[in-house]
């Protein structure tokens, strides 16, 4: 098989209190592994707080994870100098869920979508403003808007600027936070689709984080369930949605509406709120809410077991899990 | 509201804009105006203006002003005029200068200090904690008496007393900038620390070293009039405002020779307040609440 672009073990991030105060390590992210293919689309959900743009962006090491391995191209990049990490962002772009704060007040949108040809020294000045043009136009927006500043476009016009400017590093792989959830439920499906053309067209691989079910299934290969910083559930996109595993992630797509009525799932609520990362319960971390919790549930951590092909669930109650 | 040829104001950048709203404000005009009529003088005098400021005529000790001298002349037959155009030069060249010098060590230090460890940090604010708990006089005065009179001591005393507080707000700003999405995206481009720094870090700056320069500037042309009043400064027969108000301090000379002080004093004022209101425009105008207007 084909080595996968992207490939994380063991990602493990525990964020120290700031300063020299006492406060409690905050456990965000507790031995992640998984693979992005060459081409794919991986989606990470989970509610707010579950670790996504942990994962996000320690895979991008915007965040030094506390340990694990991150693989990209079979390199791996937690051991990399600083500056041969500055090399291989060329590769990896991030975009940002907030499209206010992702560009700079002070720069335009010309120098905006430079700046990262700029920094890794790609081609001449004229060269990069014909690449930062060729990005603008992908993403739909008019050749005007480089001399134009950030403040003067919307919120969905802005974030393809993002796009845009993720793409004009020419990436091998993007890592794309919740990229629609800030915006106006009428421009969302835009942006979403927006990706899916450009992943398609482009041949990217993708990390698409979100906290929408309905977002993944439509733009995702794979989809990764989180909890409290863990993997609950790994699966293809259709078998996931088709068959859920684990109880968490029953619930989650219980309380998605469901267009159609012979389908209907019994609607689970999932009682009680997500425990602290600061203070996670022992054993299974979604123990507290869970409906089939049993006493061994606080025993142990339910190691990520295969149930079909592809298809991963950390669950050690196999009679309701299947 | 502005002529058709002009740029709407939401076509500019943010500085545009900042100065957009500046040259709105009268008191901030006014205050420009007088310090650009004080600075042309200041630098064209010689040019047009007869007596040079050590020129001594014995005929026409303290005499009071006259058609040949404005402003009237010294104990020792100096026309006051000229050296109050040259106590500015000087005055406005120790202000400029040291302002420029602690622009430059506070901007470094508030960069170093935000960008390394908490070990590093933590002892350069503590430092600058010192500096700016010290009593500014006695540390001016214990400086002053250290490194002697003169304009480049005055000038590295000035500047030593004036970056702690820039480099605490530069510190605070970069600090608060280096968590902004737009920062966190560069470094995920492989920026550099110069890259971060100079692209991002100086030019959201720019209000903070604007408006420190401008009230600074201000501040430090009565911090070297002090100086030199109490004689650790500029010293004679190199004229300064703050000497030549030194020079007129005897009882005497403050009851019968007014001229000698009123002008350098009245010089030093209207400056000072000059700055000031320019200072407080451009803090106004570059108040982030005013770009929601
Ligand atoms: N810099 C940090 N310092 C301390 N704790 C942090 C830091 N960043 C994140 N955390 C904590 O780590 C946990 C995971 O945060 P993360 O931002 O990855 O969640 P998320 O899934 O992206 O949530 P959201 O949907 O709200 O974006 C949270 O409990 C958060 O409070
Ligand atoms: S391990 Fe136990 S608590 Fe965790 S999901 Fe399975 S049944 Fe629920
Ligand atoms: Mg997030």
């Amino acid at each position: 098989m084909e080595e996968p672009l992207l490939s994380v073990r063991g990602l493990t991030k525990h964020f120290k209190p700031a300063g020299f105060s006492r406060g409690a390590v905050v456990r965000a992210l507790e031995d992640v592994s998984f693979d992005v293919p060459r081409g794919k689309v991986v989606g990470l959900v989970g509610e707010s707080g579950s670790g996504k743009t942990t994962i996000g962006r320690s895979v991008l090491r915007l965040v030094e994870p506390t340990s694990g391995e991150v693989r990209f191209n079979g390199i791996d990049l937690t051991k990399l100098s600083a500056a041969e990490m500055r090399r291989q962002r060329k590769s990896m772009q991030y975009i940002f869920q907030d499209p206010f704060a992702s560009l700079s007040p002070r720069m335009t949108i010309g120098q905006i979508l430079t700046e990262g040809l700029e920094i890794q020294r790609v081609g001449t000045r004229q060269e990069r403003t014909q690449r930062a043009k060729a990005a603008l136009e992908a993403v739909d927006l008019p050749a005007d808007a480089f001399e134009r500043y950030a403040h003067e476009f919307s919120g969905g016009q802005r974030q393809r600027i993002g796009i845009a400017r993720s793409l004009a590093l020419e990436p091998q792989l993007i890592v794309a936070d919740e990229p629609a959830s800030a915006l106006d439920v009428s421009i969302q499906a835009q942006i979403v689709n927006l990706l899916r053309d450009l992943q398609i067209r482009l041949g990217l691989t993708m990390l698409f984080i979100s906290h929408d079910l309905a977002v993944v299934e439509y733009i995702c290969d794979t989809v990764i369930v989180l909890y409290l910083g863990r993997i609950m559930e790994l699966a293809p996109s259709e078998q996931l949605y088709a068959d859920p595993r684990h109880p968490y992630t029953r619930a989650l797509l219980s309380a998605i509406p469901n267009p159609d009525p012979t389908k209907c799932r019994t609607r689970q609520i999932l009682k009680g709120d997500i425990p602290s990362p600061a203070n996670p319960p022992s054993g299974c971390v979604f123990r507290t809410r869970c409906p089939y919790a049993v006493e061994r549930c606080a025993g142990v951590v339910p190691p990520l077991e295969e149930v079909s092909p592809g298809h991963f669930k950390a669950c050690i109650r196999h009679e309701v899990s299947g | 509201m502005s002529a058709p040829a002009a740029i709407p104001a939401s076509r500019r950048g943010p500085i545009a804009r900042a100065l957009g709203r500046f040259v709105t404000n009268r008191m901030a005009l006014l205050g420009l105006t007088v310090f650009i009529v004080i600075l042309m003088a200041i630098l064209s005098y010689p040019l047009w203006w007869a007596y040079t400021p050590n020129q001594i005529d014995l005929r026409a000790l303290n005499k009071g002003p006259s058609a040949s001298h404005w402003f009237g002349t010294d104990g020792v037959g100096r026309d006051v005029f000229a050296r109050l155009m040259q106590g500015g030069r000087i005055s406005l060249l120790v202000a400029v200068t040291s302002v420029a010098v602690s622009l430059v060590i506070g901007f470094l230090v508030g960069a170093v200090s935000s960008f390394s460890g908490r070990v590093v940090d933590g002892a350069i604010m503590r430092l600058v904690d010192l500096a700016m708990t010290l009593p500014p006089v006695i540390l001016l005065l214990v400086l002053a008496s250290i490194v002697g009179t003169g304009i480049v001591p005055t000038i590295a005393v000035i500047s030593l007393l004036s970056w702690p507080v820039l480099s605490r707000m530069v510190r605070a700003r970069l600090l608060e900038l280096r968590e902004r999405d737009f920062v966190v995206a560069a470094r995920g481009m492989g920026a550099g620390m110069g890259h971060l720094l100079f692209r991002h870090g100086l030019p959201n700056c720019i209000d903070i070293l604007v408006v420190y320069a401008t009230l600074q500037i201000a501040n430090a042309i009565l911090l070297e009039a002090g100086l030199s009043f109490l004689g650790l400064g500029i010293a004679p027969p190199e004229a300064s405002w703050g000497n030549m108000l030194n020079a007129a301090r005897s009882t005497s000379v403050l009851e019968q020779y007014v001229w000698q002080w009123m002008f350098p004093g009245g010089a030093l004022v209207t400056t000072v307040l000059a700055i000031n209101f320019v200072g407080d425009g451009l803090r106004d105008a570059f108040d982030p609440r005013s770009d929601l207007q």
